[in-house]
């Protein structure tokens, strides 16, 4: 068992180093082998002596009671240690029903026999076995008394919500929207619809729990790894610093895994009850329910165009759903406030309470779901202006952000705008829709979309040790969801120190390591790189020190010009000549090796004066057959602007995994609830479609360059979630293009198409 | 746990005495009932494991002109067979167009003609269903019913055949050999599906312990090996089961139709040949408009279960393309989306 990710030194071939730089280069995984070797240790991959196993049961009924468990025959299946249900499941140090800290969810933890939607847990087996622990939990047999479920938007009226997303408020205005109505020769009033998504990672939530007396030892995987020390620690009445979580790999997260979610909170409980660590790893079907999704949402636009084709009002109001007891407010509106120049601008939210599982961040929560419907009723704009939905964009250009009226940090939108239209061949396209058909006869159409996503920093700490060998190790509890993140932070860091990156050990994954901040919100390369750099050029400055002050070193004196540090060795700045190895510095010094240590966060005074963000466009190309209606996208083009690019292979590969999700939330990607249960109908891999290889086109993914100078010392922002956005646009505005029809509900299938790809 | 008995028998004669057994269910590859039981919705008391059995595993050229396909035949195995593949080009298609490469890997012939319907209300043990609990009720009707039935259904069942391969076999008048208890005996694959009526829990005409053998392949299908497609029509490319899908095959002379074959999938209860639908085509000149009317006959006795009207509409289209893409002739080689409308290719002269 591993308590930390440890990549070892020599881990890179040779010709990959380019010394002094490390940052840039196209480095693979470095935690790859361990992977594709099955090295790599998982959560559910421990087994510590004498585990056990639970399983729990899930409601079937989405509103009522549970009024009756078979306890005894659970009890009495072989193998079976322990039946938790609310009559007998120990206390908790918090109140499941009132928010304990910042960013907790109400969570289901047996507090009671009310059931709030399909899926939530009503009991909790804990048996020898996995296998006798999901017998025992069918056994269960519960009976139930149920009310009618309320699923769908409209099955209650809409109420107003006091905040949205993470506290983000439900309205801004800016101008005046009724009067830039009146003021439009154009008008686009149209209403989209996005259904409920899962995160379907491909690591279900898994947790093993091990009970020392009152120290706490968590296998799970976890996006904020130290920050989620006291949340669990909160619920056991113990501090912070007695729960260690290992989480050295994820199999994805997408925001999932960035919560504590009441399954866990059961395993610990049951493991502290009974004395014996306890495993619970979630099935597949119980990934839809207790562990958050993508809220569905209603978007209604009003959108006002003068003569000229730009925009004389954007109205953005947004429907969405959320649990009867806990409000996820997928803030889907605040979309349209950094994009598209307006005199007046509002958006507004309203939320629906519904028999479901309480909504959470998915990968760009509010920006992906408000993306498809503002980019497709841009293009519905594009149209009404008689305008190339291009060149529609180009006229509503932002110079600054329109809902702050801050000056961007940096946006090269037109740069992404340019070179992603010119590899596309965008100026081919016939502004009329249906013009375009391949050898075979499908209609073929293109469209376009913009990408736009936040930079925000969080807060990180890292360390560093230099060595008497000239290696160093660098620490921070960051978290890799699989994308690479490590790699990236490992390139930072290893140029903070001046040496290649192979003469860096680096830690993470674990609560025992300096605070790596959150990975979320495309923000931890940014927040965890700034700190692991600073650590590092903390040591060199250390170092430096040591050297312009000792008589016996070619540096000695250089304070006032300054030294450099490169490849493991000091040079004098006004003279590469003249330089010495950390190595030999440390010697003379009698050191055995130089701590250093860093802070990532945003610089306040910046992050006041401007707005930050990630910029982008993407250029589909569909192809719909004209008489069967089924759709595949054929091409799609990305060009991105996200400030200095630490590794490109891994951001390349992170925009394709956003833009495939992006053709999923297009085509696929779709919750069905019964009407009549409210249970959720598809909640597997099978039925539940994402986008399989066969559906990925060839894709294109451009790094536009952009130097930001604001956003950190750095210049980095994130790529984690732009992908989608843009995307989802893209396609759908394709789709209208190769067929005339323009559907306004996510996801679109052949069923929306058959009668109108053929009508003409 | 979940116990059961497991055996594996030596012979068929061993196979049959334990599957007759009450509580028995045969297991092949297991890609479809092992699921269902981890889901509980099936749970025998006992799996008589048919894959370690003798020449089961064989695909035969018969003295008649027939080809036997033995029912443990691997579907991956059963496709890329380059004779089988060249007189039954339809078949192989649709073997291509199903599951994964995984998946196709692992099953079965036999056991892909014994798969269960996908139905989400069958495979959730909480809803009603007629099919895993007789009389219980049917909550696909009234339900999320766009993928369901709209031939051959009934007020007590309205789920779908979601086999690709059976809707090839079918169209080419394949047999099943079967074992059981009492003997040997063949069924047209026409009349080994029973439509739901009010026994959805009874699928098949096989009796207690019967287990298919094989399946054959007349010696008349090979005829059509010149004319014939399977079309899939999905929301995504690959790794879904068909909305609507069909086996057409031809035998065109001196420019008009002789003889056609044709079966749907996906629209169905079981895998669905449609006779009248063949009556049109036969003394027809090939074209869209024969076919149009072929598909109008195919789809008369249609009606919605549910939400599924438009499954009619297209149904008749894919069966009108299917009927375009045989009568262009089958392809030289196998595209590389099988049965896909986005397959590369089609007729005759691709990749010459």
């Amino acid at each position: 068992m591993s308590d930390t990710i440890a990549i070892p030194a020599g881990a890179t071939p040779a010709s990959r180093t380019r010394f002094g730089s490390n940052s840039g280069q196209p480095m693979t995984r470095r935690d790859g082998v361990l992977k594709v070797t099955g090295a790599a240790t998982f959560a559910a991959d421990n087994h510590p002596e004498g585990l056990l196993h639970a399983v729990y049961a899930a409601a079937t009924i989405s509103r009522g009671r549970v009024t009756s468990l078979n306890v005894d025959a659970a009890r009495a299946h072989p193998g079976v240690v322990e039946v938790l249900t609310p009559e007998n499941r120990p206390p908790l140090a918090l109140d499941p029903d009132t928010k304990p800290y910042p960013f907790a969810f109400l969570i289901e933890v047996l507090q009671d026999d009310t059931v709030r939607y399909a899926g939530q847990p009503i009991a909790l087996v804990v048996a020898e076995t996995l296998e006798a622990a999901t017998e025992a939990a069918r056994l269960l047999s519960p009976t139930y008394d149920a009310a009618p479920a309320r699923v769908g938007l409209d099955a209650v009226e809409p109420y107003d919500p006091e905040a949205v997303g993470v506290g983000s408020p439900p309205t801004t205005e800016k101008g005046d929207i009724e009067a830039g109505l009146s003021a439009a020769s154009q008008r686009v009033d149209a209403r989209y619809e996005t259904p409920g998504q899962y995160h379907n990672a491909m690591e279900p939530h898994a947790i093993v729990a091990s009970w020392d007396g009152d120290r706490l030892t968590l296998d799970t995987p976890n996006q904020a790894i130290v920050m989620s020390t006291g949340s669990f620690a909160a619920w056991f009445g113990i501090p912070a610093e007695n729960v260690t979580i290992r989480s050295p790999f994820l199999g994805g997260g997408f925001g999932s895994k960035a919560i504590i979610v009441g399954p866990q909170i059961l395993a610990i409980l049951a493991a502290k009850m009974l004395g014996r660590p306890v495993k619970l790893a979630l099935r597949r079907e119980q990934m839809y329910g207790p562990v958050g999704h993508r809220g569905a949402t209603r978007q209604d636009f009003r959108i006002g165009i003068d003569g000229d084709g730009r925009l004389t009002a954007l109205d953005h109001l947004t429907t969405a759903a959320t649990s009867t007891f806990e409000d996820f407010i997928e803030p889907a509106s605040n979309a349209s406030h950094d994009l598209y120049a307006t005199p007046a601008l509002s958006s507004r939210h309203k939320a629906v309470r519904l028999d479901i599982g309480t909504p959470g961040p998915m990968r760009a929560p509010g920006e992906a779901s408000g993306s498809a419907a503002l980019e497709s009723a841009i293009d519905e704009a594009a149209l009404a202006a008689g305008l190339d939905p291009l060149e529609f964009r180009l006229r509503n250009y932002a110079e600054t952000d329109p809902a702050s009226g801050k000056p961007f940090s940096a946006k090269a939108l037109r740069e992404c705008y340019a070179e992603g239209a010119e590899r596309f061949g965008w100026s081919k396209r016939p502004l009329e829709p249906r013009q375009m058909r391949d050898e075979a006869g499908r209609l073929v159409g293109w469209g376009m979309g913009t990408a736009l996503f936040p930079a925000p920093m969080f807060q990180a700490k890292a360390t560093a040790t230099l060595r008497a060998d000239g290696t160093a190790l660098v620490e921070t509890a960051g978290a890799d969801m699989g994308q690479g993140a490590w790699t990236a932070l490992h390139q930072i860091a290893a140029d903070g120190l001046g040496l290649d990156i192979d003469s860096v050990e680096f830690h993470s994954g674990h609560s025992g390591l300096p605070d790596g901040g959150i990975a979320g919100g495309s923000g931890h390369t940014a927040t965890a790189g700034s700190a692991l750099h600073a650590a590092g050029t903390d040591v060199i400055a250390k170092l430096a020190d040591l050297a312009t002050n000792d008589e016996n070193s070619p540096l000695f004196g250089a304070g006032n010009v300054g030294v450099e540090a490169q490849d493991g060795r000091l040079y004098r700045a006004d003279d590469p000549g003249r330089s010495e190895s950390y190595g030999d510095i440390l010697a003379r010094a009698g050191l055995s090796e130089i701590e250093g240590a860093g802070q990532g966060g945003r610089d306040p005074a910046s992050a006041e004066e401007r707005a930050m963000f990630s910029h982008g466009a993407v250029f589909a190309e569909v192809k719909v057959d004209p008489d069967l209606g089924q759709i595949r996208v054929s091409r799609l083009v990305g060009a991105f602007a996200a400030g200095r690019i630490i590794n490109p292979r891994l951001a390349t590969s992170q925009l394709y995994g956003g833009m495939i999700w992006g053709i999923g939330f297009a085509l696929h990607e779709e919750a069905v609830h019964d009407r009549r249960s409210g249970r959720i109908m598809n909640a597997n891999l099978a039925e539940y479609h994402v986008p399989v290889n066969a559906d990925v086109p060839t894709m294109d993914v451009i790094l536009v360059d952009e130097h930001d100078p604001y956003v950190n010392a750095l210049g980095i922002k994130g790529v984690g979630e732009i992908g989608i956005t843009g995307t989802v646009g893209a396609i759908a505005n394709a789709i209208w293009h190769a067929t005339g029809v323009r559907v306004r509900r996510f996801p679109i299938g052949l069923a929306d198409l058959i009668d109108g790809a053929s009508a003409h | 746990m979940n116990l059961f008995d497991y055996f594996r028998p030596a012979s068929l004669a061993e196979a049959v005495a334990a599957g007759s057994q009450p509580g028995s269910a045969y297991l092949g590859a297991g890609t479809n009932l092992l699921d269902l039981m981890k889901g509980g919705v099936l749970a025998p008391s006992r799996l008589v494991d048919l894959t370690h059995l003798p020449d089961l595993n064989r695909i035969e050229q018969l003295a008649d002109g027939s080809t036997r396909i033995g029912a443990l035949v691997k579907n991956a195995a059963l496709a890329h067979d380059p004779d089988f593949a060249r007189a039954y080009p339809a078949v192989a298609e649709a073997l291509l167009s199903g599951a994964s490469a995984q998946l196709r890997n692992a099953a079965t012939v036999g056991s892909n003609l014994m798969q269960r319907t996908r139905c989400a209300y069958f495979t959730d043990p909480a809803s009603a269903c007629n099919k895993r609990q007789p009389g219980s009720g049917c909550d696909a009707i009234g339900g999320e019913n766009r993928a369901h039935a709209v031939l051959g259904w009934s007020d007590h069942c309205i789920a779908v055949h979601p086999s690709d391969f059976c809707v090839a076999l079918t169209a080419l008048g394949a047999l099943v050999e079967i074992e059981g208890p009492t003997g040997r005996r063949e069924v047209a694959m026409t009349d080994f599906y029973l439509l739901p009526g009010d026994t959805p829990e009874k699928e098949t005409v096989l009796e207690a312990g019967e287990m298919i053998v094989a399946v054959r392949l007349p010696p008349e299908a090979a005829a059509f090996a010149g004319h014939q497609r399977y079309l899939k029509v999905r929301e995504r490319t690959s790794y879904a089961f068909a909305l609507a899908s069909a086996a057409a095959a031809l035998k065109i002379e001196n420019g008009l139709i002789v003889e056609a074959r044709l079966a749907l999938g996906g629209v169905a209860t079981k895998p669905w040949r449609t006779q009248a639908a063949e009556a049109v085509l036969v003394g027809a000149t090939p074209g869209k408009e024969a076919f149009e009317n072929a598909a109008e006959a195919a789809f008369a006795e249609a009606k919605p279960s549910g939400e599924n009207a438009y499954k009619i509409a297209l149904g008749r289209r894919v069966v009108t393309r299917a009927l375009m893409m045989a009568a262009a002739g089958t392809p030289k080689r196998m595209p590389a989306l099988p049965a896909s409308p986005f397959a590369s290719e089609t007729g005759a002269n691709a990749h010459v």
